[in-house]
């Protein structure tokens, strides 16, 4: 075996384990899709002449405000994209090209949060957020989450690879600090803004544990919240329903990831996470 | 000076709120686990280490630990490495390879909670797909989630099906950014596959695999949405991890005191891991 050239039995026996690996990763996605577009007596017996049916989803649908709880989401992810977004670009420019004092210990404090993530203080954030009085707010939900420390880390590793030289030039033109910033830097790094801006709203459409915590009522509850709540009450076990309304959940994320899929695994790769 | 005030003003923001949602929150774990859990509107009282004692008595933060242990010790390899042959698979011409790409990477996109229904299903006694199958070979009815013995795996098998297609894509973003004369000299040279994938591969990719380990240790300890969902810690705390058991002590029997001091004890291991990683890995990391 060299590098570069096999033999063509060992390059397919390759490709097949690669698909049965493939296959067995998507059997769950592809067992769950059979449950909910076929009636109960189906769930489990795979005939090829099942009769499909939508009548799973419009029961999901009706049986709980799944309409809000997806609102709530959307806000959600919003919410935190945004501020993120801004908050640390700013800080990862400092850090990438801005020299000042206590600097180094800073950014040491900001990669702390690598590692205790804010789900482990889950405890003392609900205390504190109950002095604040906003228990049971979407605001509540977002606030541990706005101060990332991996977006930092990210975008400063982007922007350090900035020339230097587009930075000056802007700076002869006259550009101020916010300027070179906005105008040099910010576009440079688009491929990890996009990147970034996946793993964040895909990581909070999925968060389930804190938002579970902090909110107890409609108005509040993200979908996953919602679908936690639904699947354990009122349901029983009409798994037909449930995968249903699993699927629906997960529709728009998986939606928006099969038309940006390309894109998003190019950002990825561009977006120099490594 | 100014350039001094004007980099501190970019960087208070992002610095407030990690300071308010993770430093302060830290400390204040601290402190609080050395007092009892405050009843009705009088201040709680310093108890020292009281708390820590019954936490030696507890069987139930031990069964906590150990199974955390081991719900660690076999994600993050697991998934860590079946990331990277997934990398390695789809990072050549093959046929329908964007499909394959999809198809490892499609769980990480779903929440950990549709995940937890779908996997439910399956592991049901009798109609379950895991016991259909093992039927079909002659196997009886298991209650998968039920016994104590495959609880635990089976919520292994779940989170490495989860983020295994994450890390995959922080592989495969590296393997593209590697230079292909590297592969061209060592195949004019006949240097053996396994050879070239010790020797230059993997070395290439040790930024990656930091990376990659990093996040995997933090939701080996982390990932814990499924427990709640499928199991609740059970059976007879079979499935308990260390931060369900503290949201369970928190936010189920409210006693804050014991949940403050179990956070401890998890930002310890936390911090403990952090020091070994960097201290053992972070010395074979050629970062440009």
């Amino acid at each position: 075996m060299i590098a570069g050239t096999r033999h063509p039995v060992w390059t397919t026996l390759e490709i097949a384990a690669a698909w049965l690996l493939g296959l067995l990763w998507l059997l769950p996605l592809l067992y769950a899709a059979w449950t909910a577009i076929h009636p109960a007596a189906y769930a489990t017996h795979f005939t090829p002449t099942a009769p499909l049916t939508v009548a799973n989803f419009v029961a999901a649908w009706q049986a709980a405000p799944f309409g809000r709880y997806l609102l709530n989401t959307f806000l959600l992810c919003s919410l935190i994209l945004a501020v993120q977004f801004v908050v640390c670009t700013t800080a990862a420019f400092a850090f990438a090209r801005l020299s000042f004092v206590g600097r180094d210990l800073l950014f040491g404090l900001v990669l702390l949060q690598l590692m205790i993530m804010p789900d482990a203080l889950l405890v003392e954030n609900y205390r504190t957020l109950a002095q604040l009085r906003l228990v049971d707010t979407i605001t509540a939900i977002a606030l541990p989450y706005l101060g990332s420390a991996f977006g930092i880390f990210l975008l400063r590793q982007t922007f350090m690879t900035v020339p230097q030289a587009l930075d000056d030039a802007a700076r002869l033109e006259g550009c101020g600090l916010l300027g070179r910033l906005w105008r040099v830097y910010v576009p440079l790094a688009r491929p990890t803004y996009i990147a970034y801006g996946l793993v964040s709203v895909s990581y909070h459409w999925n968060n389930f544990l804190w938002p579970l915590v902090i909110t107890n009522s409609v108005t509040t509850r993200p979908l996953t919240v919602g679908l936690a709540v639904f699947a354990t009450t009122d349901q029983g076990i009409d798994w037909s329903i449930i995968t249903a309304a699993t699927l629906m959940t997960s529709a728009p994320l998986l939606l928006a990831f099969l038309l940006f899929q390309r894109q998003f695994v190019a950002s990825f790769m561009r977006a120099g996470v490594r | 000076m100014r350039a001094s005030l004007a980099a501190w003003a970019l960087v208070l923001p992002s610095l407030l709120l990690l300071v308010a949602f993770t430093h302060w929150p830290a400390v204040e774990t601290l402190w609080h686990s050395l007092h009892a859990t405050p009843r009705g509107n009088r201040p709680a009282p310093f108890v020292g280490l009281d708390n820590y004692r019954a936490l030696l008595d507890d069987p139930v933060f031990f069964r906590a630990l150990w199974n955390n242990t081991i719900y660690a010790a076999v994600t993050i390899p697991a998934s860590v490495v079946l990331a990277l042959v997934m990398a390695l698979a789809v990072n050549r011409a093959m046929p329908g390879r964007a499909l394959l790409r999809m198809a490892y990477f499609l769980p990480t996109m779903l929440p950990m909670i549709a995940v937890a229904n779908i996997w439910l299903f399956f592991y049901t006694p009798d109609y379950g797909l895991f016991d259909q199958v093992l039927s079909l070979f002659g196997f009886g009815r298991h209650n998968w989630l039920g016994d104590a013995a495959t609880a635990l795996p089976a919520m292994i098998a779940v989170a490495v099906w989860k983020e295994a297609g994450f890390f995959m894509i922080f592989y495969l973003a590296a393997l593209q950014t590697m230079p292909p004369d590297l592969h061209e000299a060592a195949s004019l040279d006949g240097t053996p596959r396994i050879m070239f994938f010790r020797r230059v591969t993997l070395p290439l990719l040790m930024p990656t695999t930091l990376f990659v380990l990093v996040n995997a240790v933090v939701n080996a300890f982390r990932m814990i949405d499924h427990v709640v969902v499928m199991t609740r810690g059970g059976p007879d705390n079979a499935t308990t991890l260390l931060l369900y058991y503290i949201y369970e002590t928190g936010f189920r029997f409210w006693d804050t005191a014991t949940a403050a001091t179990l956070t401890v004890v998890l930002l310890a291991i936390l911090a403990a891991l952090a020091v070994l990683q960097f201290g053992v890995f972070g010395r074979r990391v050629h970062y440009r």
